[in-house]
């Protein structure tokens, strides 16, 4: 374990009602005490007035927690100290702090960092703290507590469990196949085991990443020169983002723009539009850019009067021109950005496509680098099913086994033989 | 005679191994014997080899090792096991004739050049002025010198045996003498205990062998050590019997009098071969449990029941044995026991086997806290060659995980340590599919005649094997149209080694000239490694991965407490392993990508 201590402010940046500092680490008590005087018993919250230490001058009236080591969040000694959340005093008793010898500021997530270290949380519950911490609407909050609950942890745990116990019963067969304590297995049922497994992972793969959380579900506007993209993207942020002018080609590169709606997150793109031809070199390289967008998007609005796209949904803009009152065939909502008419049919028509696109928060979400581990997972399992060879089968196993350890952080090949250990009478 | 480059002590399988490796290496080598009569004795059970340790006892003839041609020359009965599976796990084990065994491995080392035997008892290690290792003292009084010394001494640390409500002493009979030894161990070197047991000897000529199903020696005259020419002794055969419902019921009426329940006996003992009564505790479900009765010797009545090791009471063990079918008459020669004995952490040794605070000292066997011969003999030829090298001044031998059984079983040892007596199983080779035992002079040849460890004759064999199968995967590469295969159609076209992977697909399908050209073993050895080819290229990611970060050298005297977020238990197993490679330290259980990418930049930082 490292030396250093470490403390942080860790509720919100002051100015506040309350401001939460927490010191972690082997001098956290002796650091506590320097400013406090006397600390209460651990796990009782006290007042106590905080002086520094130099000079005896009054810091600041304070609730002071403690929490020994390690049965706290850190797996070190941990104080928390609940002060007035002023920056005048946050930055004084900072600064008392790193005064002391052995303290220092944490660094960005590394009080996660320690709880990971010392085995308090593994990576997936320290992804979904992270993921936590950020999180701006409610869907990410939820993915994310149910990571930091260990959501993935046990489901991950449960296939390993389920391959673990079938791993045991080939190793059995392939290191005491002399014995007959050990009951043979058949190919076919282990492969049914294996089987249920392959398809629960390709279940859980084939959830929306919980990116889209996050970033948002990416929503491009696209269309012709002077089709209104810009002038409805304002009127879907609800602020005027995008420069709006008669003039063809006003905008040149692309606009993203996150907003909220309904808990969700979306980040709404204006695209250059797509002239057939410039001289601009500057606009070609914008719709170029325009193109790429639209392949990456999750949603296309398309609003030329040309046909759409292939999966873009194509809109009746500027509905309230004169002649334009009739939606005309194909378009699906037709639309002034000006009057908002329309613009909630619109809402609903995306909204009706969010089921799709973002995990469902009933079951557990992975992160890219998670997806990644356990989607090579399955072709490891798929080695398993497709011969006969109880070599080859424990060779899929193990390799898929390794992928779900690195998902937790966790790993050991002694875990495989302790469920062999533990389910067989073995030796003669 | 006294001047010696490197003394070996103790004659069972480690220490003979290290001899004469060591000798093979150049080095003048002394192996020293409380008793040189039972130099090569084997005090369990008489067989050699098995699953994974049948890899082990190749991988050691490979490096023109003794125990595979000692077994061959004792051999009465052979057992391929797993033969209906995959090559990579299949497990050469062979009985052998017990005063034969002996008898082969004490003229070997009669016959190897730079070995001397010297009949004695080492008592304590001997230093000079600076604290460095120059030799050892003998219970005589008389000093030998050497640059290095290996010590093989089984389990002369602390053992005791134990046998119902008796007690005895085991180990030495100058006791007060090997203490010393003992002493400077202790204080340099953690220290740990476990346990093992053995069966009761039966009476061979009181066992009714008609009502029992036997089980002959294998037809096919494989033999353990490619470079035997046969098998000179004439067959035995094995027999099965089980345990019963009331065998199970004396010994559990009699539990309460074994020292393994009355807490008596505190060391660990294997998981993988428990007495008779913690099987009977632990799988109280089960009806009966399998017992083989193996013969020790050609002109020997004993008879060794594998399965039923035991430490209870001599009467309730009399019981038990004629309960059994076909032993209703049978004597007991020689009760069973358990025995407890001190080891040490094998986590302060190096990869080389050299005890890390005590240069020049390497340990090999059951001091180690493994169990089995095979892996005492592995360690012994490691430990004799890593010797040889550090009194010579020669390149060290490690081998790794990639490469042998050998490999995973000394990364196991000095990194994870060990918990219960340390056993080969093919289960912790992660790269199994590679490691064979019929490849292993194909593995390892190479290491082996770099390291001087080969005699002439098995240099030239290494050399045409080598070129052998060269010729045979040149000819394997060659397209073939699958109709002329009798398979599919003209356009299929595939190589020879690629169309072996199709089921019904043999070599005589493919190449039917190469069975006149070569042996049936290469042959066979061409087209497992045809057949494995797609999965083992699966795996080179894998073993790249562990041999670039094996590369990644990591200081010595690494003070892991400095690195911030190492959790306390990683600091504890860091310190105690001291790995040399970030590889190493990633292998240590528990230690995860995040300790690792900490302490690869503490490390970095130092050497800034």
């Amino acid at each position: 374990m490292t030396d250093d201590t470490i403390f942080a402010v860790s509720s919100g940046a002051p100015p506040a009602a309350i401001a939460v500092l927490r010191i972690s680490g082997r001098g956290a008590r002796s650091a506590a005490l320097r400013l406090a005087g006397t600390l209460p018993p651990k796990r009782r919250a006290a007042v106590r007035r905080l002086r520094d230490p130099d000079d005896g001058r009054l810091l600041d009236s304070a609730l002071v927690l403690v929490f020994d080591g390690p049965d706290t969040a850190t797996g070190e000694d941990l104080v928390e100290l609940h002060l007035h959340g002023g920056r005048a005093v946050v930055a004084a008793v900072e600064q008392a702090l790193a005064a002391m010898t052995g303290l220092r500021r944490a660094e960005p997530g590394e009080f996660t960092r320690r709880a990971l270290a010392a085995g308090r949380i593994d990576l997936t519950e320290a992804e979904g703290l992270g993921d936590l911490l950020s999180a701006e609407t409610e869907a990410q909050r939820r993915a994310a507590i149910s990571a930091v609950d260990g959501g993935i942890r046990r489901r991950i745990q449960d296939w390993s469990q389920n391959l673990l116990s079938v791993s045991a019963r080939i190793e059995a067969e392939l290191d005491f196949s002399d014995e007959d304590d050990v009951a043979s297995v058949t190919v076919a049922d282990i492969q049914l085991h294996i089987s249920a497994i392959a398809t629960d992972i390709r279940s859980i793969l084939d959830q929306p990443p919980v990116e889209r959380l996050h970033d948002g579900i990416s929503i491009v506007l696209a269309g012709p020169p002077n089709s209104g993209k810009s002038t409805l993207l304002n009127a879907m942020a609800d602020r005027d983002v995008a420069i709006v002018s008669p003039i063809a080609g006003t905008t040149r590169d692309r606009i993203d723009v996150p907003i909220s709606r309904n808990g969700i997150a979306y980040r709404l793109s204006d695209t250059a539009g797509l002239a057939e031809s410039t001289d601009d070199p500057i606009e070609a390289i914008g719709i170029e850019r325009a193109r790429r967008a639209i392949a990456t998007a999750d949603i296309v609005l398309w609003l030329g009067d040309e046909p759409a796209p292939e999966g873009a949904l194509w809109i009746h803009a500027r509905s309230d021109e004169p002649g334009r009152d009739r939606l005309p065939t194909g378009r699906i909502v037709a639309l002034s950005a000006r009057t908002r008419e329309g613009l909630p049919d619109l809402w609903s028509l995306i909204e009706g496509h969010v089921p799709d696109l973002l995990p469902s928060l009933d079951d557990i979400a992975l992160n890219q680098r998670q997806r990644t581990l356990l989607r090579d997972a399955v072709p490891a399992l798929d080695q398993a099913l497709a011969t006969q060879d109880l070599l080859l089968i424990a060779e899929g196993l193990r390799v898929a086994l390794a992928l779900m350890d690195r998902v937790t952080g966790t790993s050991d090949t002694e875990a495989m033989l302790d469920a062999l250990f533990g389910k067989f009478c073995i030796g003669k | 005679m006294s001047n010696f480059d490197v003394i070996v002590v103790g004659g069972g399988h480690a220490g003979v191994e290290a001899a004469a490796a060591s000798a093979r290496r150049g080095a003048r080598t002394a192996l020293l014997s409380f008793d040189p009569a039972k130099i090569g004795f084997m005090s369990c059970n008489p067989a050699i080899g098995g699953l994974g340790k049948g890899h082990l006892v190749r991988e050691v003839d490979a490096f023109d090792g003794l125990m595979a041609k000692a077994t061959d020359a004792a051999g009465i009965h052979y057992r391929m096991l797993n033969r209906s599976k995959g090559n990579a796990v299949q497990g050469p084990r062979v009985q052998a004739d017990r005063k034969l065994y002996a008898a082969a491995i004490q003229r070997m080392i009669a016959d190897q050049h730079n070995l001397h035997v010297v009949a004695g008892e080492a008592v304590a290690l001997s230093f000079d002025q600076k604290d460095r290792l120059n030799g050892l003292y003998l219970a005589a009084g008389e000093r030998l010198h050497a640059r290095a010394i290996v010590l093989a001494t089984g389990t002369f640390l602390g053992a005791k045996m134990f046998r119902g409500e008796e007690r005895l002493t085991g180990g030495r009979v100058n006791e007060a003498a090997a203490t010393r030894l003992a002493q400077q161990l202790d204080a340099r070197l953690p220290m740990a205990r476990l346990k093992t047991g053995t069966p009761p000897r039966l009476d061979g000529r009181t066992i009714d062998w008609a009502k029992l199903d036997q089980q002959i020696s294998d037809k096919d005259q494989w033999t353990m050590s490619p470079i035997s020419t046969g098998r000179p002794l004439p067959q035995l055969f094995c027999a099965i019997t089980r345990t019963n419902a009331r065998t199970h019921d004396i010994i559990r009426q009699s539990l309460h009098r074994s020292p393994l329940f009355g807490g008596d006996i505190a060391g660990v003992g294997p998981r993988y071969c428990p007495s008779i009564e913690d099987k009977i505790h632990r799988f109280g479900d089960r009806d009966g449990h399998q017992i083989f009765l193996e013969p020790e010797g050609l002109d020997d009545p004993l008879i060794y029941p594998n399965g039923i090791s035991t430490s209870l009471p001599v009467d309730v063990q009399h019981d038990m044995i004629r309960s059994i079918t076909g032993l209703e008459n049978a004597v007991i020669a020689m009760p069973g026991y358990a025995v407890e004995y001190d080891h040490i952490d094998p986590r302060a040794l190096d990869a080389t086997l050299e005890i890390r605070n005590i240069p020049g000292v390497f340990c090999a066997g059951q001091i180690n806290g493994t169990t089995g011969y095979e892996e005492a003999a592995g360690q012994g030829l490691i430990a004799g060659l890593n010797a040889a090298a550090y009194a010579g001044n020669m390149a060290s031998v490690i081998l790794d995980r990639a490469s042998s059984y050998l490999g995973v079983m000394i990364d196991d040892l000095v990194l994870q340590g060990v918990t219960e007596p340390y056993r080969m199983l093919t289960a912790r080779a992660e790269f199994r599919l590679r490691l064979r035992a019929d490849n292993a002079e194909t593995r390892l040849g190479g290491i082996a005649e770099e390291a001087g460890a080969l005699g002439p004759q098995r240099r030239a064999r290494y050399a045409n094997r080598k070129q052998a199968l060269a010729e045979i995967a040149n000819r394997l590469d060659v397209q073939i149209r699958g109709k002329d295969v009798g398979h599919g159609n003209a356009t299929d076209v595939r190589t020879g080694a690629e169309w072996l992977r199709t089921t019904d697909i043999s070599i005589d399908d493919i190449a039917p000239d190469l069975r006149t050209r070569f042996a049936t073993e290469l042959i066979s050895e061409a087209v497992e490694d045809a057949r494995y080819a797609p999965y083992v290229a699966r795996q080179s990611d894998e073993v790249a991965r562990l041999r670039s970060n094996d590369a990644i050298a990591l200081p010595q005297h690494l003070e892991y407490c400095s690195i911030s977020g190492l959790s306390n238990e990683m600091v504890e197993r860091l310190s105690t392993a001291a790995p040399t490679t970030l590889g190493a330290a990633a292998r240590i259980r528990g230690i995860t990508p995040a300790a690792l990418t900490a302490i690869m930049l503490h490390a970095k930082r130092l050497a800034a």
